[in-house]
This record gives C-alpha cells, structure tokens and sequence, in this order.
C-alpha cells in the first residue's frame, strides 16, 4: 500500500507572529520556517507504518513555494521514499491544495492518504474534509491511533470529551492530531541521503487545477493586547480582588 | 436570502454553542433556519422551534445520523444547501468534521472559526492560533461558515409561539465509514475546550504526582484542569490537557496558570481568556506580562493556601 502525505511549509512554532505596519498580512521577513507540526506527525505515522511492513512506499507532497522543497527534503530525510513538489503560491487556498492533492491521488492510488489536521499559520483546518469529500474516499479526522486491519483503516478520533473510533474502508483519508505519535528527528546520515531521494516538480496546470479564489484577505491585525494587571501581595489579597473587582469566584 | 444554522446538541438539549452561533446568524442578518440532525431529536427540535430570531426548524431524524459522522452529514448538508445564501454551525469537533466537507462539494470556501460578523459577507477570523486577527471577505454566492462561539453572545430568548418544525426524509447513506465505540472521559471535571475556569500547571508544578494540587484547586472552584506543553512534554499529564497553540486555544472566564512561564506557544492557548491569574516564583516570568492579576510565590504553598479559604 503506498501512502501519500501533505507537507506544508509554516512558520516555526516557537516564533512570535507580527502584523506588518500597513496591515497587509503578517510579517514572515527572515522569519524562521518549518513543516507544520501536524504534518510532521503526518510523516511519523507513515513511516512508521512503512517500517511495520503495512505500507510499501512512502510519497510526501507540498503544494507551496519554492523553498517548500526545504520541508520535502526534512521529511525524505525522516524516511519518505519520494516527494511531489507542486508549485503554488504560499497563500493558495485550501480548497485549491485538495484539489491538487485530489489529482495525484487519482494518478497515484495511495490507499492510504495522511495529512495535518490543520496549519498553524491559516488555521483553516480544512484540507484533508474537503479532499475525502472530492475524492469520495472516507474520512477520519483528528486521529490519535490509527490501526490497520485488512481492507479497514481503524481510527481513534478526539473529538469533544474524549475519543471516537470510526472503520473506514480503504482507501481512506486520515488527519492528524497531537496525540497520535511523536515524531523523530533527521539524522545527519539520512539528511545527507534525502539529497538523492527523487523530488518531482508539478505545476498546478499539469494536474488540471485553475485555482479559484474563495475569499479575499482584507486585513490583518495585531489581537487586542491584555495590559499586565498588577501583582498582588497574598493569597488572601488575590481571593478578594477576583471575588469583588473581577468578580470571577 | 436564507440562513441555515446547524444545532450542535446531546440528543436531549441545545449546547450554549448553539445559542452562540445564533447570535452570529442574527448579525447576517437573514431569516434563519435550524437543522437538527440526529437520532431521536424531536425534542431538540422543538426546543429550538421556541429560539427568538429563528423561522423554521428542520429536523432529520434516523440512525445513520447517531453519531454525526461527516459522510452522511455532508450529503444531507448538501441535499438542503439550494435554498440557503449561508451555512453556518458553531465549531466543535463534529462541523470541524463536516463543514470543509460539505464546502468542497459546494465548490465553495469556508470561513472557519469566525469571531465577528462585518456584514453578511465579511467576517474577521482569528489565524496563527490567534496572534493576528485576519478580516476576510467570502466571494462565493454561497458562504459556508463556522463560529468561535466564546466570540459571540449567547441568543437564549424565548418566542411565545414555536416556529414551524419540518421533517427532512432525506437519509443518507454511510457505505465507507462507520461508527464502532466512544471512549467520553467520564470526569467530573467540566470540558477544558468549553470550561468556565480552568486551572493550569506548567513544569514548576515538578511531578505528576504534585498534579494532584492543581487538580484539588481545580476542584474547588469547579474548573477544568489544563497543562502547559512543558508539564505535558515532561510527563506530568497526558496530552489532552494541554492548552496552547498545538494543543487547546481556550477562553475561560478565568484562567488560573501555576508553575508557567508563559511561552508563546502557550500564551496563544489561552490569552484570550476573560480575567487571568499567574503565580510563579520567578517574578520575570512573562506569564505575568498577560496576566491581570500576578502573584509571586512558591505554588507548593500558595495552592493549599487558596483551597483553604475558598
């Protein structure tokens, strides 16, 4: 079984976001990037499933900028076989990323599809719903354990409250959650071999996709900061200032 | 021009999410009409007949609906989407689920997660987990939405007369994907995604044996017990109860952080909380920087201090 995984290039999670001074967007100048934390996570499980025998070849995919590449060769060196980089612009809208992803998976039959549940830049935690829903495969979001058994794909889902398991018949799209493995890091030596793993480069119009344009960012703006408060001296003192002034106990 | 708002419910009653989103479908400003989808829903339905502000309710009512799967949810979404201008649920893991899939088979975007309505066609969302508030405007004739329900105010006025309840036959089909167990954590303790308090410990709580303080506060108050990444990274508490950019993004009226320091990743979690406490022995530690009310000290004693005398 051939499993495809999305990558997406973000900006690091440990990096304070600031909105550019005209309000355009925000500002990603020299700031440092990564892969998604959810797509790592992405390419832990295939690969470990690839190492449990399940799978039999590994294909990571990006549908971003020229430097996405940077993130294909991260999770080539994590253990993936090959990776499709599909040109696009960083802001490109989700339903367009599925639609890309729909075409290679309709050219290369994955059984099993793996994705981030969302991006931590969009927040739009969209992409894997609406390519199950154009590839008509079964979906299983938020996954925390996924098993595979036979024709089936076994996924423990979070959801609110606690944890939901769906059967889904392959082939099958999954999206991740944090709690469903802890991804490794890159060794030097596989670092240096993901250098030599295939990279193929696709142009939206070699899939057949015409991105379309949904919605139109207006503004971006920096979040209603919190003023520091003040200190309170006692447990007493605190007690009293959140039971009368806040008002909150 | 029409709004469709899908009713987030437990079978029984309306969540307050609910009543959330329909404050967000009021600002829209068109008729509105509540699907409630399920098995066993009639009473559900006929409690959202009596919601003020609403014209009609629709009810699809059959086992394939149990479990709110995203297959079957998305077609029945779609069998009704020709006679709505907007579709709208308030987020929760179950429209997260949905919603993209009923956008994608429109052909259309989805505007997720908004906290404020412009007009009926511009809404402001938070992105990177709430460091910057993005205003967009939705170009699609039909727009697909879904709601930060903490953003918005609770409609829970009453109409004298219910409102018209129409049963949907439509039923859909699973084939691919099916329901097989729920494992709810069966806790006392309120949800953290959707608690009024929460009551949070970082690595400065040691152990997590000594989570034991921070839960018996969370106790008393009545709270949800949450964790910074460094408290779930070093094992003190599994990973569900982390709050932060990679875990949950909550909004409690208060927020109580003991033992945090407050990174970014962190602060993105929960800085939108309405009132938040910080106690930590380091008097630098930028937790106290969001904080309205800081107190430094060593937690070990201040916490069975404060249970004492609440």
């Amino acid at each position: 079984m051939k499993i495809l995984v999305g990558v997406k290039r973000v900006i690091d999670y440990n990096v304070k976001v600031r909105v550019k001074a005209d309000q355009s967007n925000v500002d990603l100048t020299n700031v440092k990037m990564a892969m998604n934390p959810f797509c790592e996570i992405a390419v832990e499980e295939a690969v470990r499933l690839k190492e449990a025998g399940v799978a039999s070849e590994v294909i990571v995919m990006s549908v971003g900028t020229t430097q996405s590449q940077e993130q294909l060769r991260n999770a080539l060196a994590l253990g993936a076989d090959r990776a499709i980089w599909v040109e696009a612009e960083s802001d490109i809208e989700p339903l367009n990323v599925a639609k890309a992803f729909a075409a290679v998976v309709e050219k290369e039959q994955p059984g099993l599809v793996i994705l981030g549940k969302q991006s931590i830049d969009s927040d739009n935690n969209q992409m894997g719903q609406m390519l199950a829903a154009l590839t008509k495969r079964p979906q299983g979001t938020f996954a925390s354990k996924l098993v595979i058994d036979g024709d089936k794909a076994l996924v423990t889902r979070e959801i609110d409250g606690g944890l939901r398991t769906v059967a889904l018949t392959l082939p099958a799209i999954v999206t991740t959650d944090l709690r469903l493995n802890e991804p490794r890091y890159a060794k030097l030596p596989d670092i240096m071999k993901a250098k030599r793993k295939p990279l193929d480069t696709l142009s939206l119009a070699d899939l057949g996709v015409t991105p379309k344009s949904h919605y139109r960012l207006d503004k971006v703006e920096a979040p209603s900061t919190r003023s520091a408060g003040i200190k309170v001296a006692s447990v007493d003192e605190l007690i009293s200032k959140l039971k009368d002034e806040a008002k909150v106990i | 021009m029409t709004t469709l708002l899908i009713a987030e419910h437990n079978s029984s009653t309306l969540s307050s999410a609910t009543l959330c989103a329909l404050t967000a479908a009021q600002a829209i400003g068109n008729d509105i009409h509540v699907l409630v989808v399920g098995k066993n829903v009639e009473s559900v339905a006929d409690e959202a007949a009596s919601l003020s502000g609403v014209a009609k309710v629709l009810c699809a009512n059959a086992d394939v609906y149990e479990y709110a799967l995203a297959e079957p949810m998305g077609d029945l979404i779609v069998y009704l989407a020709a006679n709505y201008s907007h579709i709208i649920a308030p987020s929760n893991s179950e429209s997260k689920d949905f919603m993209p899939r009923v956008a994608a088979l429109l052909d259309v975007g989805q505007m997720s997660d908004i906290c404020a309505v412009l007009s009926a066609d511009q809404f402001k969302r938070p992105i990177y987990a709430g460091n910057a508030i993005a205003t967009v405007t939705a170009l699609d004739a039909k727009k697909v939405i879904t709601v930060r329900a903490s953003s918005f105010d609770k409609n829970a006025q009453q109409n004298d007369q219910k409102c018209p309840v129409e049963t949907i036959d439509f039923v859909a089909e699973s084939v691919l994907s099916s329901w097989q167990s729920d494992d709810i954590t069966e806790s006392e303790r309120p949800d953290l995604s959707s608690a009024s308090r929460i009551v949070s410990g970082g690595r400065g709580v040691g152990s997590g044996e000594n989570f034991a303080l921070v839960e018996a506060l969370a106790d008393k108050l009545g709270a949800a017990v949450g964790a910074s990444r460094a408290a779930v990274d070093a094992g003190f508490v599994s990973n569900d109860l982390q709050v932060g950019q990679t875990g949950k993004i909550v909004a409690p009226d208060l927020y109580m952080a003991f033992g945090i320091s407050g990174a970014i990743q962190h602060l993105a979690g929960m800085k939108d909380s309405k009132v938040i406490v910080a106690v930590n022995k380091d008097e630098d530690a930028p937790i106290f920087q969001v904080a309205d009310y800081g107190l430094v000290g060593d937690l070990f004693t201040i916490i069975p201090e404060m249970v004492g005398k609440l």
